[in-house]
C-alpha cells in the first residue's frame, strides 16, 4: 500500500465515501439508467435526487444525533418526537376544504407560520426534558430519552385523537414536496441546516467544546466550559433537527400518522452517525460523515426496491449489507484481513 | 510475635517510563504480626503490593518466602505461593451466596457424578469462616451482609487458600468503627494462628490499635522499619512527609503582605460530607498554604472555593462583595483557577492538542462567539510551551502522549492564560520528577511577586514551611489552625496529628 493511499484511507470520511460510492456503482450496474438524471417540466428528476430527496428527515435528525453523541450522549427519543411535531403541526394547521359559492378553498385552524412554530416549540421542549433528565436527574443517556420514547408516540396520538390527521392546506405540501430551483425544497432546507451547523461549530468555539466534553467532561467543567448548559443545548437541538423532520415527513404525505411516522427512526440516525465514522464513546465526531451515512441507509433502501428483492426479506438484506459496512469500517478487522492476506502471499 | 520472616522482599526497585516508582525497598513480615505499610500518596505502596502480588515484575530486588526465592508472575500465581491480597474494592459477586462467593472455583463434588456437593460446599465454606470466629449463614447472597461482613467474606476466601501471608489493602476505608473493630478482630484471630498480615491504611489511629510494625516509604524509597510501640505519631508523620528535595530560589520573606486587602474571604463554608463549616482569607500577591493529611478536607476546601462542589453553608466574597457558585465558570469569570489534584480525570482532556488544551479555560472566559483564530491560539500555545519548558513535539501533540510532569504544566499553562487572580494548586506536584517540581514552583512564586495571590495545597511540609507565607492546616474536616510562614516543621506537624 503506498503512503499516499494510506494518508487517503486515514481520512475520517474515506470509507463512508467508499461505500456510497460502491453501492450507487452496483446499483448503476444491476439498473443501467440508475444513475441517469433528467429534466422534465423544468424539475431534475433521477433517482440520485430521489435518494437525496427521502433521506431528508434522516440526515436532519443524524446532524442532530451526532452533536449529542459527541458529548457521550444518547437520543432514542427522534422518532417520537418526529412523530409529536407531526401531530402538532398537522392538528394546528387542520385544514378543511370550504366551498364556497362553487369555489373550493382551504382553510386553516391557526395561520401556518403559527402551526411550524408551535411543531418546532413542541420538539424544543421535549428536547429540554431529556437535556435535563440526563445532566440535572444524572440518568443513563439512552434510558432518559426511552422514557420520551415510549411516552411520545403516546402524547401523540392524544393530540391526535388517536387517528391519523390529514393535511387539508396546499401551501403546506411545499415544503415536502416543492421544488425550487429545478431541485426539491427540502434540499435547501438540509443545506441550510447543515451550512449553519457547520459555521456554529467551526467559527465558534462550539466544535472545540463539544469535543472537550466528549473526551472528559468533568476536566471540562473545571476549565469553566459550561459543560451541562451546553450538553442540553445539544439536546434540544437534537429535538428540533426531529421537529424539522417531522415537519418534512407531514408535509409530504399530506397527514400525520402518530403511530408509525419516524417509526426506527432512532436506530437508522444511530447507524447513519457510526457509518459516518463518529465514536459512540463521544469526542470524535464527524458532521459530513454523518450526512454520508444517511446517504448510504437511503441508498440502501432504494436500492433493495429497485434490485427486485421481496419486501419480506428487506429488513434481512439490509442487515446483512450494513454488517457488511461495518466490518469494512472496522480497523480492527482490516487489521486482521491484512494479516491473512500477507499469511496467503508468503505461503504463495 | 516471633521473629521468624515469612516474607522478605530486599533491594525492590522498580521504574515505570524511566521514573522510579520503587528503588532500594525493603519489607519483611514475619509469622503472627500485623505489619503496617505507611506513606503518602506516591510513595511506592501500591506499586510495592504490586510486585509482591506479581501484578507487575520488579526490575531489581528479590523476594523470598521462607527462605525460598520467589518469583510471582500473576496474582494467582502469588495466592498458589501463599499470598492473597483483599483489596479496597471488594471483589466478590454479590449476587451469589457466600459459600459460592468463598468456594467459587474448588467447590467439593461428588465421586460418581462430578455434580457440586452443596452440602459439603456450605459444611466448608462455614468452617472457613468460624475459624474467624465468624458464625453466618453461609447460605444467603452475599449483597444480604454489610459491607463489613463483605470485607471479611473476601478475607475469608483469601486466606482459605492456605494463605501465609496476606495483604489488606485499605480494607477499612469504607468501614464505620464498629466494624472495623469486627475487622480487628478478625485479624487479630489470624495473626495467633501465625498468619502475617500486611495492612496498608491513611488511618493513623487504626495503625496504633493493631499493627505490631510499621515500615515506612517515602517517594518511592525505604524510610525504615519501626516497632509501633517505639515510633510516636509526630514521629511517624514527619517520617512519611519527610525533607526530600530542597527548592531553590525560594525568598519569601521579602513580600510584606500583612497589611494587603484581602481577595477572597470565606466565612463558614462548608458542605455536609465534605468540610466542617470553615473561615478564610486570601490576600493580593499572597501564598497560603493548605496542609493537612489526606482526606483532612484540603482537596475539599478548595472545590467549594471554586465552585465545583456547592456549598451548603457559608459565603465566599470577592473583594468584599458576596457571591455565590453554581458552577466554576463563575468562579472562573472573577479570575479564580483550580489546577486540581486529580490530573488524568479532572486537569487534561487527553486527547486533544497541547494547543486546545491550553487555550480552553480562556476560551470558556471568553465564550462561544469570540472564538480565537488558529494564529491567536498558536501563538498563546507556542508562548506558553517555550516559558514553561513543555517538552512536546508539537503544539498538535495530543497532550495524552506528554509525560506526567508535561501535562501538569500544559493544565498550569491553561491557568495562567487566563491571568487569574487567584490560583489554586492542588498537590501540583504529585506524581512528577523532581526537576519539573521545582521549575512549576519557582514559576509560580515568581507569579506570586506580581501580585497574583496562590493557594498551595500540599502534604510536604517542608515545601509548606519554605513557600508560603501562611499555612492554614486542615484535620479532620475542619481548619485547626493557622500559622505564619517560616514556622518551624514542627509546629506544622503538631497541628497536622493534633498533639498541640
Amino acid at each position: 500500500m503506498s503512503a499516499r493511499f494510506k494518508q487517503l484511507s486515514g481520512h475520517t470520511l474515506f470509507w463512508p465515501l467508499l461505500t456510497l460510492a460502491l453501492l450507487l456503482v452496483a446499483n448503476g450496474i444491476f439498473n443501467p439508467g440508475f444513475l441517469a438524471l433528467q429534466w422534465r417540466e423544468g424539475h431534475l428528476y433521477g433517482n440520485l435526487i430521489d435518494i437525496v430527496n427521502r433521506a431528508a428527515p434522516l440526515i436532519l435528525v443524524s446532524i442532530g444525533m451526532t452533536l449529542v453523541i459527541a458529548v457521550r450522549g444518547l437520543d432514542i427519543s427522534v422518532g417520537a418526537v418526529l412523530a409529536i411535531s407531526a401531530t402538532v403541526a398537522a392538528w394546528m394547521i387542520g385544514g378543511a376544504l370550504v366551498v364556497d359559492h362553487g369555489v373550493t378553498t382551504a382553510v386553516t385552524r391557526l395561520p401556518m407560520p403559527v402551526a411550524i412554530a408551535g411543531a418546532l416549540g413542541v420538539a424544543l421542549a421535549c428536547g429540554l426534558w431529556n437535556g435535563l433528565l440526563v445532566v440535572r436527574a444524572g440518568m443513563q443517556p439512552i434510558i432518559a430519552t426511552l422514557i420520551l420514547m415510549v411516552a411520545g408516540r403516546g402524547l401523540a396520538q392524544l393530540i391526535g385523537g388517536g387517528q391519523i390527521l390529514t393535511i387539508y392546506y396546499p401551501p403546506y405540501f411545499y415544503l415536502g414536496n416543492g421544488f425550487l430551483l429545478g431541485l426539491p425544497f427540502t434540499l435547501f432546507v438540509v443545506a441550510a441546516i447543515y451550512a449553519l451547523t457547520h459555521v456554529a461549530l467551526n467559527r465558534t468555539a462550539l466544535g472545540l467544546f463539544i469535543r472537550a466534553i466528549g473526551v472528559n467532561p468533568v476536566a471540562s467543567r473545571v476549565a469553566g466550559i459550561r459543560a451541562r448548559l451546553i450538553t442540553i443545548g445539544l439536546y434540544m437541538f437534537c429535538a428540533l433537527m426531529a421537529g424539522v423532520a417531522g415537519l418534512i415527513v407531514s408535509s409530504n404525505v399530506k397527514s400525520a400518522d402518530a403511530n408509525n411516522a419516524g417509526q426506527l427512526l432512532e436506530l437508522d440516525a444511530i447507524l447513519a452517525v457510526t457509518l459516518g465514522g463518529t465514536l459512540l464513546t463521544g469526542g470524535r465526531f464527524s458532521l459530513a460523515g454523518s450526512v454520508v451515512g444517511a446517504l448510504i441507509i437511503q441508498t440502501l433502501t432504494s436500492t433493495i426496491y429497485s434490485v427486485g428483492i421481496p419486501p419480506q426479506v428487506n429488513m434481512v438484506v439490509k442487515a446483512m449489507l450494513v454488517f457488511a459496512v461495518m466490518l469494512l469500517q472496522s480497523a480492527e478487522f482490516r487489521t486482521t484481513v491484512r494479516g491473512w492476506l500477507v499469511r496467503t502471499e508468503r505461503r504463495a | 510475635m516471633s521473629d521468624t520472616a515469612i516474607l522478605q522482599a530486599s533491594g525492590i526497585g522498580k521504574r515505570y517510563a524511566g521514573v522510579a516508582a520503587l528503588h532500594d525497598v525493603q519489607l519483611t513480615l514475619r509469622a503472627g504480626e500485623v505489619h503496617a505499610l505507611m506513606g503518602q500518596n506516591g510513595a511506592g505502596k501500591s506499586t510495592l503490593i504490586k510486585v509482591l502480588t506479581g501484578v507487575v515484575a520488579p526490575d531489581d530486588g528479590t523476594i523470598a518466602l521462607v527462605g525460598e526465592p520467589i518469583a510471582p508472575r500473576s496474582p494467582a500465581d502469588a495466592q498458589r505461593l501463599g499470598i492473597s491480597t483483599v483489596y479496597q474494592e471488594v471483589n466478590l459477586c454479590p449476587n451469589l451466596s457466600v459459600a459460592e462467593n468463598i468456594c467459587a472455583g474448588r467447590f467439593a463434588r461428588r465421586r460418581w457424578t462430578r455434580t457440586i456437593h452443596w452440602s459439603r460446599v456450605h459444611e466448608e465454606a462455614a468452617a472457613i469462616m468460624r475459624r474467624l470466629d465468624l458464625d453466618i449463614d453461609v447460605t444467603r447472597s452475599l449483597s444480604s451482609y454489610p459491607v463489613a461482613i463483605q470485607q471479611m467474606v473476601a478475607i475469608a476466601r483469601a486466606v482459605s487458600v492456605s494463605a501465609r501471608v496476606l495483604i489488606l489493602d485499605e480494607p477499612t476505608s469504607s468501614l464505620d468503627e464498629d466494624e472495623v473493630r469486627q475487622l480487628f478482630a478478625v485479624m487479630r484471630t489470624l495473626r495467633e494462628q501465625g498468619m502475617a498480615i500486611l495492612f496498608v491504611t491513611h488511618f493513623l489511629d487504626q495503625v496504633y490499635a493493631i499493627c505490631d510494625r510499621i515500615t515506612v516509604l517515602r517517594n518511592g524509597g525505604f524510610v525504615g522499619e519501626y516497632r509501633t510501640s517505639e515510633l510516636p505519631q509526630a514521629a511517624l508523620i514527619s517520617a512519611m512527609v519527610g525533607r526530600e528535595f530542597a527548592l531553590t530560589g525560594t525568598d519569601r520573606q521579602a513580600v510584606p503582605t500583612g497589611e494587603a486587602a484581602p481577595l477572597l474571604t470565606a466565612q463558614g463554608l462548608g458542605r455536609r460530607g465534605g468540610v466542617w463549616p470553615t473561615d478564610l482569607q486570601i490576600r493580593r500577591g499572597e501564598v497560603l498554604g493548605l496542609g493537612g493529611l489526606l482526606g483532612s478536607g484540603r482537596t475539599e476546601l478548595a472545590r467549594l472555593l471554586f465552585g465545583l462542589d456547592p456549598a451548603d453553608a457559608g459565603v465566599i466574597a470577592i473583594d468584599g462583595d458576596e457571591r455565590r457558585w453554581r458552577a466554576p465558570a463563575e468562579a472562573i469569570a472573577h479570575g479564580i483557577a483550580l489546577c486540581p489534584e486529580e490530573r488524568k480525570t479532572e486537569g487534561i482532556v487527553a486527547e486533544l492538542s497541547v494547543r486546545e488544551n491550553i487555550v480552553l479555560a480562556l476560551q470558556a472566559r471568553l465564550g462561544l462567539r469570540r472564538y480565537l483564530s488558529r494564529a491567536q491560539q498558536n501563538e498563546i500555545a507556542q508562548r506558553f510551551v517555550e516559558l514553561l519548558g513543555i517538552k512536546t513535539a508539537s503544539i498538535e501533540t495530543p497532550v495524552g502522549l506528554l509525560s506526567g510532569g508535561n501535562q501538569q504544566k500544559v493544565v498550569l499553562a491553561r491557568w495562567l492564560v487566563t491571568e487569574p487572580r487567584l490560583l489554586m494548586l492542588d498537590e501540583p506536584t504529585r506524581g512528577i520528577d523532581i526537576a519539573a517540581k521545582q521549575e512549576i514552583m519557582s514559576e509560580i512564586l515568581k507569579l506570586a511577586r506580581q501580585g497574583m495571590a496562590v493557594l498551595f495545597i500540599s502534604a510536604e511540609i517542608d515545601e509548606l514551611v519554605r513557600v508560603c507565607d501562611r499555612i492554614a492546616v486542615m484535620r479532620e474536616r475542619r481548619k485547626a489552625g493557622e500559622l505564619v510562614g517560616g514556622s518551624s516543621e514542627h509546629a506544622v506537624l503538631d497541628l497536622i496529628a493534633g498533639t498541640a
